[in-house]
């Protein structure tokens, strides 16, 4: 679901520049399974699907494949459309050092929901 | 060529509210029956332009909409640098009673979205009697916090940004996108710690489940109206507040926590039967 993440974001000029600042690594975790996403300067540099066995982040966004499945399909189902809404109903955890995460929230946001915009080809 | 103005006039009203000398931001336009509207946290009365430019609407309702103190364009009290903004039900309360009283209201419509739907319950238990009938948008007795609210007033964060960036997915996905960002503006305009002062109101003070068998709609009319996609303030929230109150709620398809600026359009058609309702009592 995470393959083609660095593409979409990277040709979405307008969410680039929204990022502009961020420089962090976060990681999304799927049951167990987790991928590691380095931004720079708004730009996905690279994504890294684990086993790690030390991995280095500041955040990290842990789900279910179901509740992920869920929240990246074209139209979400009601209560799956924002990571918030996820938060809420204690679907996800949001953790580690969220700095990097809230203060570029509309741009962390855009880019999770990024998946949606393939399912929809 | 003439001017292309809106039929919404605005204007400064001077009052005094909890104690203090005020210079309140008021719309309004229409004439009838007097509707006042009430914003969200951190936001400001912007958000009532699509109904106030609504003929549907605007030909048998006076519609008014103010910014709250600390708002918009209504500034806070003088003052306001040695203090910390935090608002009370008591104080959100007498805010909307003194706001009614200083316009010569006689027995006006309150309809309030968010905090606005969660006080009209308290003016429903305090002041039933001043209100000719109340209209909860996105109404729950109570929100427990699902973040911590330090982040939206600090300074090494952007505070319009990060209140923008909670509330972007309480907008419906279907939404128009310029609605969108247009309700989104509104919040990355808001003072520092406005909308988390705001949001004391919401997750804190404001919790009326306590006293919900206490009200009684026979006094003053209450209808409800929530936006499906709104998960802060729920559908099964405000069923549940509707139901014990034995009041009418309607859940709106494609619509979520700001049904009045992110799709006006679709809003005025589920509010329109509620204004007939209410022309009819």
């Amino acid at each position: 679901m995470l393959d083609h993440l660095a593409h979409l974001v990277n040709a979405d000029a307008g969410l680039v520049r929204r990022g502009r600042f961020v420089d962090t690594t976060f990681l999304i975790a799927i049951d167990d399974a987790d991928t590691l996403v380095r931004v720079q300067e708004g730009r996905i540099i690279s994504v890294t699907p684990g086993p790690f066995i030390t991995p280095d982040y500041s955040f990290a966004l842990r789900a279910s494949r179901s509740v992920w499945e869920k929240f990246w399909q074209a139209k979400p189902p009601l209560g799956f459309t924002d990571i918030f809404a996820l938060v809420k109903q204690k679907l996800m955890r949001v953790e580690g050092n969220i700095h990097p995460f809230m203060s570029n929230l509309l741009y962390f946001k855009d880019v999770i929901a990024m998946p949606r915009g393939e399912a929809k080809r | 060529m003439s001017p292309c103005f809106e039929p919404i006039t605005g204007r400064y009203l001077k009052c005094q509210l909890l104690g203090k000398p005020h210079r309140l931001y008021i719309e309004e336009a229409g004439s009838g029956i007097p509707l006042l509207c009430l914003h969200t946290a951190g936001s400001d009365g912007r958000q009532f332009r699509g109904l106030m430019n609504d003929e549907r609407a605007t030909k048998n309702f006076r519609i008014i909409a103010f910014d709250m103190p600390w708002h918009g364009k209504s500034s806070p009290p003088a003052g306001w640098q040695d203090d910390e903004y935090q608002l009370t039900s008591r104080n959100y309360v007498d805010l909307i009673v003194g706001v009614a009283d200083a316009l010569a209201l006689d027995k006006p419509v309150a309809m309030g979205c968010s905090i606005g739907g969660r006080i009209v319950l308290h003016l429903a238990h305090e002041k039933p009697e001043r209100f000719r009938a109340l209209i909860g948008l996105e109404t729950a007795a109570f929100t427990a916090p699902y973040y911590d609210l330090s982040w939206l007033n600090r300074p090494d964060v952007h505070g319009g940004m990060v209140s923008a960036g909670v509330v972007s997915g309480l907008i419906a996905p279907t939404a128009p996108s310029e609605a969108r960002w247009e309700t989104l503006w509104h919040y990355m305009q808001s003072g520092p710690g406005v909308f988390k002062g705001d949001l004391h109101f919401y997750m804190v003070d404001g919790d009326i489940r306590p006293k919900l068998g206490e009200i009684d709609i026979r006094r003053c009319p209450m209808f409800f109206l929530t936006g499906e996609y709104d998960y802060s303030c729920t559908a099964e929230g405000t069923l549940a507040v509707a139901e014990k109150l034995g009041a009418q709620a309607t859940i709106m398809k494609d619509l979520g926590h700001f049904p009045m600026s992110e799709d006006s359009n679709k809003f005025v058609g589920y509010l329109l039967p509620v204004l007939e309702k209410i022309m009819a009592l």
